[in-house]
């Protein structure tokens, strides 16, 4: 029943993917897919992102639960890797700036 | 740039509106003399045994600098020889880093890494300091770096790790510079959604991000220059 219900879905999704709608927006002007290609995007990359750092989050605070007289070493290379995980945000907001720009 | 990364500035009144990073980074390095100053003539006078008892500037830097930033150098260093022996350069970038950071918090200054120029200078000057260092500490030697575990992977090797390596100097200027624009970007798009209270939040969040963007520089930095100049292999 899950699967029926999931290839449903999938096949809904394809046709709203492929419906005339959204084919007309591609076909138009070249700023319609400047603007999606922004939005989408920046959208993208801080959903990765946010995955990312959610994990990152989980196996920190989890150690921290286990140990916690070793927060304070726990705590510096939780914030490097916040830090690294969202720079490759960044860069995706420095495409979507140059993107936008262009409009 | 869009136009929704400018702003207005003090020095739009003086009109010298093409020099503003110059005169941003003009601004803390001055700063930074003063208060080295200061903290060096209290530190070896007469009165450097007994520490002052309220919470001063030279306090601050006291505690920056020997509590934090030795002891993260000694943890990623190994031993607080190697650590003081690069403290000067990697600490005078955190400092710069952060009150560069910091001075683009108050409205109508311009921080000097919020230009491309200025952060792609730091980044320059570690890449450079740390290939020196890796050469002053294998000779030739340190091409070997580049040549991977074995030898007849060498060709593949050669062009990852100088890909890999030219990646770094990049990254470390364009994290800097693209978390300083996009976090005044995001302060200056709230303040004109709601100009009472929220924008205090986001001033929060510019003063976490100077400082955490100013130490992961600094870590990166430390990194690379013992990756360079370690030698386990």
């Amino acid at each position: 029943m899950r699967n029926f219900s999931l290839f449903a879905f999938s096949m809904l999704a394809v046709m709203f993917l492929l419906s005339p709608e959204v084919y007309a927006a591609a076909s138009g002007d070249a700023v319609s897919g400047l603007a999606l290609g922004a939005g989408l995007g920046i959208g993208i990359a801080a959903a990765g992102g946010a995955i990312a750092q959610g994990k990152t989050m989980d196996a920190a605070l989890n150690a921290i639960g286990r140990n916690p007289g070793a927060a304070g070493q726990i705590q510096t290379p939780m914030i490097i890797g916040l830090a690294l995980i969202e720079s490759l945000v960044i860069y995706a907001l420095a495409i979507t700036f140059l993107l936008q720009s262009k409009i | 740039m869009s136009a929704a990364l400018e702003h207005a500035q003090w020095t739009e009144l003086i009109g010298v509106n093409q020099y503003d990073h110059i005169i941003g980074s003009g601004i803390v390095v001055l700063f930074l003399i003063l208060v080295s100053l200061k903290v060096r003539a209290k530190t070896t006078g007469d009165s450097s045994l007994i520490p002052s008892s309220k919470f001063s500037l030279s306090n601050l830097f006291e505690f920056l600098t020997l509590d934090f930033l030795l002891k993260l150098l000694t943890d990623i260093f190994g031993t607080e020889e190697k650590a003081k022996k690069y403290l000067p350069l990697l600490g005078g970038s955190f400092f710069f880093i952060f009150f560069s950071n910091l001075l683009g918090v108050f409205p109508g200054f311009y921080p000097a890494t919020q230009n491309l120029n200025s952060t792609l200078a730091c980044a320059t000057v570690i890449f450079v300091t740390y290939n020196y260092m890796g050469f002053k500490e294998h000779g030739v030697g340190y091409l070997k770096h580049f040549m991977g575990p074995v030898i007849y992977l060498a060709p593949l090797m050669i062009i990852i790790e100088v890909i890999s390596h030219l990646v770094r100097p990049a990254s470390l200027s364009l994290r800097l510079f693209w978390n300083m624009t996009g976090d005044h970007l995001v302060l200056q798009i709230f303040s004109n959604l709601t100009p009472y209270v929220v924008p205090a939040i986001f001033i929060g969040l510019g003063v976490f991000v100077s400082f955490l963007q100013a130490f992961i520089f600094t870590i990166l930095s430390s990194i690379y220059i013992s990756l360079s100049t370690s030698h386990d292999h």
